[in-house]
């Protein structure tokens, strides 16, 4: 008999998260990070492992986004050192002067009646 | 017997718009599917009662298909909604090539509608929430593309003015066609001062936000060599899906249109060189750049300088996007459907002002998503074959 899962991979996540960690899949068998989190590898269907990131990364891609109403804000791609790319924000700049290449570093923000983000801030140079 | 799609085993034998742009109101996506699909039957010389097949998809309806039979009052033998955004109505090409080579059907109505601009974009084509994006608030489509060209511009040093080059040459095509949404002509300067929406976009990179649709009639060869129209044959097909959202997406600079034109090709026997007309999906001013590329017509990295000094725009190297495109003609959300009519009345010769002389092979490429689905169709005329 199959056994239910009893914990989500998206409820995995967030605990993790609001224990303060970024947490990711590794596919042993191809020895790459996964990301979003899912059930089976994706490719093969085998099974994955929970790992936690360092939480340093570089800037993919960035945008500001400029809404009708209100203040523009930073949108960006990460690519994580190890090897998972996510979308989050860079904050502590103005959203225009976020880098591609810039080196950052994960924070865990608390949202009021939500689940806590990912988001990122720049390294100081030279890091 | 071979295995995969075979060429030529279908052809266009008619196609039509809806009305389009700002439809009168209480239209429902139906009203202009059905629309579109009597103007298409007329322009083939067909009627109603000899469709045996109905594919279409809209963001508004789940079971498109099934409201389209029950308005058309047909009981269609084989019917198909596959959804892939702006990229379904290419795969809808193969996939009713293949249902009449398999003998399940003889004439097949690709049919679309959309009121997004009547009823707002928000409510025609609601965003589903993904845990991992929504809450950075990314502004969908438009962030996904603003970051694949911030990328581009990074790797490559593709310019701004490079990809209003594209916005320009597409509103000068507009400017020859009588059903194109934009009337009035856009400067380079335009698009870079309009009002920005998602860097380094401004609203002058993005595509309208239109009503509209239409239909596209395929039928078997020999159905459609007594039709109204010349037949214009489907040569060759290609797809690829590379992910869904943005941040799946592996390389923002290089998208499936490498995989799906290169399946198309393979296909037809032809490559870019020999393509007369093309109609991409210009969603965005870097698509245009992106599938130029990847569709083979320059290197990689070298859109930017390719679309340089009007070469896209009427009287240019390359005929590209000759209805005005999504950019300047219409795009009611799902654009691949016009796609394919601007290519077809170009190789039957009835563009007007706007026909490339002697246009005998035409490359029409959808894309869904934010760059996830590519859809490529080759078109050729008899001569082709």
């Amino acid at each position: 008999m199959t056994i239910p899962l009893q914990t989500s991979p998206l409820a995995a996540f967030v605990a993790r998260l609001r224990a303060g960690r970024l947490a990711y899949q590794y596919d042993p068998r191809e020895g790459r990070a996964v990301f979003f989190p899912r059930v089976i590898a994706p490719g093969h269907g085998g099974p994955l492992e929970w790992r936690d990131s360092a939480g340093l990364g570089t800037v993919y891609s960035t945008t500001t986004v400029h809404p009708r109403h209100g203040a523009p804000y930073n949108v960006a791609l990460i690519d994580m050192d190890e090897g998972f790319r996510l979308m989050s924000c860079v904050l502590g700049l103005p959203p225009g002067e976020v880098r591609i290449g810039q080196r950052v570093r994960v924070e865990v923000e608390e949202v009021d009646g939500d689940d806590p983000r990912p988001v990122f801030r720049p390294l100081e140079s030279g890091a | 017997m071979s295995a995969g799609l075979k060429r030529g085993a279908a052809a266009i034998v008619g196609v039509a718009e809806s009305d389009l742009g700002a439809v009168a109101e209480g239209m429902s996506i139906f009203d202009l599917m059905a629309q579109g699909v009597q103007r298409a039957l007329d322009d083939a010389g067909l009627s109603l009662g000899q469709v045996d097949a109905l594919f279409c998809a809209a963001s508004q309806s789940r079971m498109s298909a099934l409201h389209l039979a029950e308005y058309l009052g047909i009981d269609p033998a084989y019917s198909d909604s596959t959804f892939a955004g702006g990229a379904s109505f290419e795969m809808h090409v193969a996939h009713a090539m293949a249902a009449i080579d398999a003998g399940l059907c003889r004439v097949a109505v690709i049919a679309y509608g959309s009121t997004q601009r009547t009823i707002g974009r928000k409510t025609a084509s609601a965003r589903e929430f993904n845990p991992y994006e929504s809450p950075f608030k990314p502004f969908l489509p438009a962030s996904a593309y603003a970051m694949a060209a911030a990328r581009h511009m990074h790797e490559f040093g593709t310019t701004r003015r490079q990809m209003a080059e594209v916005a320009v040459a597409a509103r000068q095509w507009a400017l020859m066609n009588p059903m194109a949404w934009e009337k009035t002509p856009l400067t380079i300067d335009d698009v870079l001062t309009a009002r920005p929406v998602s860097d380094p976009l401004t609203v002058r990179d993005c595509c309208l936000v239109t009503d509209g649709g239409g239909a596209v009639i395929l039928a078997a060869p020999d159905v459609a060599r007594s039709l109204r129209h010349p037949p214009v044959a489907v040569l060759g097909y290609g797809q690829s899906v590379s992910h869904a959202s943005i941040s799946g997406m592996p390389d923002l600079t290089r998208t499936g249109a490498i995989r799906s034109g290169a399946a198309a090709y393979a296909m037809a026997g032809l490559d870019a060189a020999r393509m007369d007309v093309l109609a991409l999906y210009d969603a965005f001013t870097i698509n245009t750049i992106l599938f130029l590329e990847d569709l083979g017509f320059c290197p990689k990295g070298e859109g930017g300088a390719f679309v340089e000094g009007g070469h896209i725009a009427p009287g240019g190297r390359l005929a590209v996007n000759t209805n005005g495109g999504g950019l300047s003609y219409c795009h009611p959300g799902m654009y691949g459907l016009l796609l394919l009519i601007e290519a077809v009345r170009q190789l039957r010769g009835t563009c007007g002002a706007r026909q490339v002389a002697g246009a005998e092979t035409a490359l029409v490429h959808g894309n869904g998503g934010v760059l996830s689905a590519q859809s490529t169709v080759i078109l050729g005329t008899d001569a082709t074959l």
